[in-house]
């Protein structure tokens, strides 16, 4: 297996505050890999770190099997792509696009080339001799992800590249560059908060918090084993229902305050018996039905519905504990109903309290 | 409850205006007055400048000369005893334009790149420097006056037009640092980001991607410097020596000379001669000025 990108025990200190954390992260050719977590979990750090925009403190960085932990942002064959566009206003597109390749000293002709097929790839011939102020937010876009393009290179990185754009730009953006990705088959690195951009377009998604990755995992794995409590209560919207409780009987049951739930069928490890342990049941692994099934459901009342077009998210109380549910718009219950879950255990996690991982 | 829809009976028409309401009248009134208060010297100065000496002996200041000369003027820009010399301010204007270009061009050429590399490249101990640098600004310069006397006759420069030019460009460092910095520290950083993956140097960031559009900061940088050392005269009376001497200098020597007829159409001709080099500079980059901004305001 060939990597295009390799960090090897990248530390980064700001001061006495450490942003990344002996961070190892392996990036296979054409893989997309996406950077993801709340804002200051160092994601952006190290796609600076990986441009080459911010110097590590301790580590290596590869790229192509090169060291380029100390070369300038240009020697280490990369494209970014940057939040705000972050365009030269009083250059045309023409001269943004080429503005680089300029830079460079290449051939007057290999550059026209270059923006040529670019402009095609991304549509923005008629654009080109207007500049950046004269363009819609979309088209800036574009023409910044154009700029990498150009470069004709193997890694690009992505620094929250959609997020200054509305909603419906956005999903078609987002369209765009799994398109652009498949076409071009380059290895991306793509930083978001989004966690629906990170579904999406990942090969792999990093979810990252306080300079350490938490869990690298295809977006599946990610969604349906979370290694652990941070992953599953970030990915997922509305988020996983967490109830807390104890395993029993060597792990084959869950007791939550009072109720027993089977534990039969759970796909992980081996549970155990816990005095402490949180069951994670995402809204949509739940389901609604009038009559109890002993160690499979969970009474619970009613308390109000926010219908979401197709599917209604149904809000539920059950002892102290607020729950969630997605059911279809027309199967939703009355407020104040009492109601039994069911529990779909092939789905659920169980993690342990003290250690917050996943068993 | 019904809701009444009023739109048919609604007025038509776009909405009137009321030119003078009290509140208006309040302003424009203060506001005229103001003017006029702030008019009035430069009238009596130009009205005077305009009349003969047997005219201003009759007093009315304020009104129009009856006979039109110029003759004042002529006589403050070529023949005007500045001091020993009898040849007018043209002297004294043309010392001040070789002091004003270079201190005004070496000192921005200076402060802007200090500025980008103080915002875009900060070093160990930048911070410390850039601290000091604006600690600077706030020492009265009166202070220095003396070290740097000594320090220019060391140079072997006290007394040339190199002396005046040097510590104009040492003065005008810190509040010019200061203007560039943070100009540059409030372009997007991500611009700068690009230009460098796109491979530009310290100096191809600076000339390519800031510079152009950084057309503003360095108008208010000229008006600040040209204004500022045009009308500087201690620095000029001490460092430049009596042949050098800027034009604020001999319009001194001029308007306060003790021997003789005080000729108060000279004195206003020739005030009126000094202070119009920084007069034209508001007006033309008034306009430059906002032209720059509108042009800055289309961010990429």
């Amino acid at each position: 297996m060939t990597y295009s990108i390799q960090v090897k025990d990248l530390t980064l200190n700001f001061g006495a505050v450490s942003v990344l954390k002996t961070m190892n992260l392996d990036v296979t050719e054409g893989e997309f890999i996406v950077l993801l977590g709340p804002s200051g979990c160092g994601k952006s750090t190290l796609l600076n770190c990986l441009a080459g925009l911010l110097e590590p403190s301790d580590g290596e960085i590869w790229i192509k099997g090169k060291n380029v932990t100390w070369a300038e942002p240009n020697e280490r064959g990369i494209g970014m792509v940057f939040q705000s566009y972050a365009l030269y206003p009083q250059m045309t597109v023409r001269g943004n696009l080429s503005f680089g390749l300029r830079n460079a000293r290449m051939p007057k002709g290999e550059i026209d080339k270059r923006v040529a097929r670019a402009s095609e790839i991304l549509q923005i011939g008629p654009l080109l001799d207007r500049k950046p102020g004269a363009l819609s937010g979309g088209q800036r876009q574009r023409v910044a992800i154009g700029r990498a393009l150009v470069r004709d290179v193997d890694v690009f990185l992505f620094d929250e590249p959609l997020s200054n754009l509305d909603a419906k730009l956005r999903s078609e953006l987002r369209v765009e560059i799994k398109r652009l990705h498949s076409r071009l088959k380059n290895t991306m690195v793509y930083v978001t908060h989004d966690q629906i951009e990170a579904l999406t377009l990942a090969d792999r998604i990093a979810v990252m918090k306080g300079g350490v990755i938490q869990q690298l995992a295809a977006p599946q794995e990610i969604y349906n084993r979370p290694a652990n409590l941070f992953v599953a209560g970030f990915i997922g919207s509305p988020s996983m229902n967490f109830l807390p409780g104890q395993t029993l009987d060597g792990g084959r049951s869950f007791d939550f305050a009072g109720t027993r739930i089977d534990l039969e069928g759970y796909e992980g490890g081996a549970v155990g018996t816990r005095s402490k342990a949180i069951l994670g049941l995402r809204p949509e692994h739940l389901l609604i039905q009038t009559q109890p099934e002993p160690g499979r459901t969970i009474p619970a009342t009613v308390e109000i519905d926010e219908p979401m077009g197709a599917d209604s998210l149904v809000w539920l109380r059950a002892g102290d504990l607020a729950m969630s549910v997605r059911v279809p718009v027309e199967q939703r219950p009355q407020p104040g109903q009492a109601v039994h879950l069911r529990v779909d255990i092939r789905h659920a996690s169980v993690f342990d309290s003290e250690t917050e991982a996943r068993v | 409850m019904t809701v009444q829809l009023k739109t048919a009976q609604n007025p038509r028409g776009p909405r009137p205006r009321r030119i003078l309401n009290p509140t208006r009248l309040m302003i424009y009134g203060v506001l005229i007055v103001a003017a006029l208060y702030y008019i009035m010297p430069l009238w009596v100065m130009v009205m005077t400048s305009l009349k003969g000496m047997p005219e201003i002996r009759l007093g009315n200041i304020f009104s129009p000369p009856m006979e039109v000369t110029f003759e004042a003027w002529g006589k403050a820009w070529n023949t005007a005893c500045t001091g020993l010399q009898c040849e007018g301010l043209k002297v004294g204007f043309w010392n001040s334009v070789q002091i004003t270009v270079p201190s005004v061009v070496i000192s921005i050429i200076i402060a802007s790149v200090s500025g980008y590399a103080l915002s875009f490249w900060k070093f160990k101990g930048s911070e410390t420097y850039f601290t000091i640098l604006i600690f600077g600004s706030f020492i009265p310069y009166q202070v220095m006056l003396f070290p740097l006397v000594m320090i220019c006759r060391e140079l072997g420069i006290y007394g040339t037009l190199s002396a005046v030019i040097l510590v104009h460009t040492i003065f005008g460092m810190p509040i010019l640092t200061l203007l560039f910095r943070n100009y540059f520290a409030s372009l997007p950083e991500e611009l700068f980001k690009a230009a460098r993956v796109d491979g530009a140097g310290f100096w191809g960031i600076f000339f390519k991607v800031l510079v152009p559009m950084s057309t503003p900061i360095f108008v208010v940088a000229v008006i600040l410097q040209v204004t500022g050392i045009w009308n500087d005269f201690l620095f000029g009376v001490v460092f430049a020596g009596t042949k050098n001497w800027p034009m604020t200098v001999q319009l001194n020597n001029i308007v306060n000379a003790t021997q003789g007829v005080k000729e108060y159409n000279l004195n206003m001709a020739a005030t009126i001669l000094t202070g119009l080099v920084p007069l034209t500079i508001y007006f033309i980059s008034g306009k430059l000025f906002v032209r720059g901004i509108a042009a800055g305001a289309v961010k990429g």
